[in-house]
């Protein structure tokens, strides 16, 4: 564990309060239905899908191509993960069965 | 402010049917978010909290990668606000019926997850129950649900003896997910393209510990300048 219990405790307290801030923002400007301008309105559209991309390739971060397993169980876990979510729709199969893949892939090329 | 007792149950029941999908959901995916720290090198306390206070799914599962970082506040604080952009939208949509919960309104905004969004957003509050009481049950129980799957994954976590090498995928999957979600219901790939391409492009330029701020600046910078011609074609849900 690199942090001390108090950078911990920091960390976890930035995302409380970064958390509550999206929560809260609205309630505190717009306490009589003032209407919202209209870019907000805007990236309350376009910015979801883009921050999932955001996210996925955050998870990827470490992936390194060139040496150990060269992202081979990475790419081959995301394809069972969106083959099986476009074939039954159902969320925590598609996650639970690509996690078991990938540890299986993994543990098998002996990382 | 007292409420009739048996309207308040009358809410309660009313409320429970509408969280027992989010009960399964919430609880194997709580789970696994214990269970992941767990592993990670963290007690069950950890989940705990961190589901009482955070209380916001997939930031929960990217603070246990912040925590196994270098120390860097500031970009904790910047990816929460990104991250949960969205639910600057869901309180926008439940200004109104927010508001006259008197001193429930605090806990309602708190707790104002993806899941219970979508249920006190769609659903109409039955007659002969009280809608400040239905709003908090259905928080609550959703609540409930997430920290009972997190901390039982905390616990569960040290009994587990096989090896849980590349659990941590399971973030990954989810984000596929979401993302896989997304993509199939907008009218434009326009905004999922962005977003993977400039954050792989800063990942690229910038390296794994320092990508994250740049992507974030080059996506607004980029959704700022498309606007036009996507709401021209009216391509946006």
């Amino acid at each position: 564990m690199n942090m001390t219990l108090t950078q911990q405790i920091i960390t976890i307290g930035m995302v409380v309060i970064g958390t509550m801030l999206t929560r809260f923002l609205p309630f505190i400007l717009f306490p009589k239905n003032r209407e919202t301008p209209k870019h907000i309105q805007y990236l309350g559209k376009a910015l979801p899908s883009a921050v999932f991309g955001l996210l996925i390739v955050y998870c990827l971060k470490n992936v390194d191509i060139l040496s150990g397993t060269h992202g081979i169980p990475e790419l081959i876990a995301i394809i069972v993960v969106i083959a099986l979510h476009l074939w039954k729709r159902q969320m925590l199969f598609s996650i639970a069965a690509g996690t078991v893949c990938y540890m299986v892939l993994v543990q098998w090329m002996g990382v | 402010m007292k409420t009739d007792k048996k309207i308040i149950v009358k809410s309660l029941k009313a409320a429970f049917p509408h969280t027992v999908p989010i009960l399964a959901g919430f609880l194997f995916l709580g789970m696994t978010y214990g269970i992941y720290m767990n592993v990670s090198g963290f007690s069950f306390v950890y989940p705990m909290l961190m589901s009482m206070t955070i209380f916001a799914g997939s930031m929960e599962f990217v603070t246990v990668n912040l925590l196994l970082g270098t120390f860097n506040p500031l970009q904790a604080l910047m990816m929460t606000v990104m991250i949960n952009a969205r639910h600057l939208f869901y309180g926008l949509s439940l200004l109104d019926k927010y508001k006259d919960t008197s001193f429930f309104k605090p806990y309602l905004i708190f707790g104002m997850c993806d899941e219970s969004f979508s249920i006190n957003c769609s659903v109409e509050v039955p007659e002969g129950t009280d809608k400040k009481w239905f709003y908090f049950f259905v928080t609550i129980l959703n609540q409930s649900y997430w920290v009972a799957g997190s901390t039982l994954g905390g616990l569960f976590g040290s009994f587990i003896n096989f090896d849980t090498t590349g659990i941590d995928f399971v973030m990954t999957a989810m984000f596929v997910v979401i993302f896989l979600e997304q993509w199939l219901k907008e009218k434009t790939h326009v905004c999922s393209v962005a977003g993977l391409g400039i954050s792989a492009l800063s990942l690229l330029i910038f390296g794994a510990e320092d990508f994250i701020i740049p992507a974030m600046i080059g996506l607004l910078a980029v959704l700022t300048l498309i606007r036009k011609p996507l709401e021209k074609g009216g391509k946006l849900i």
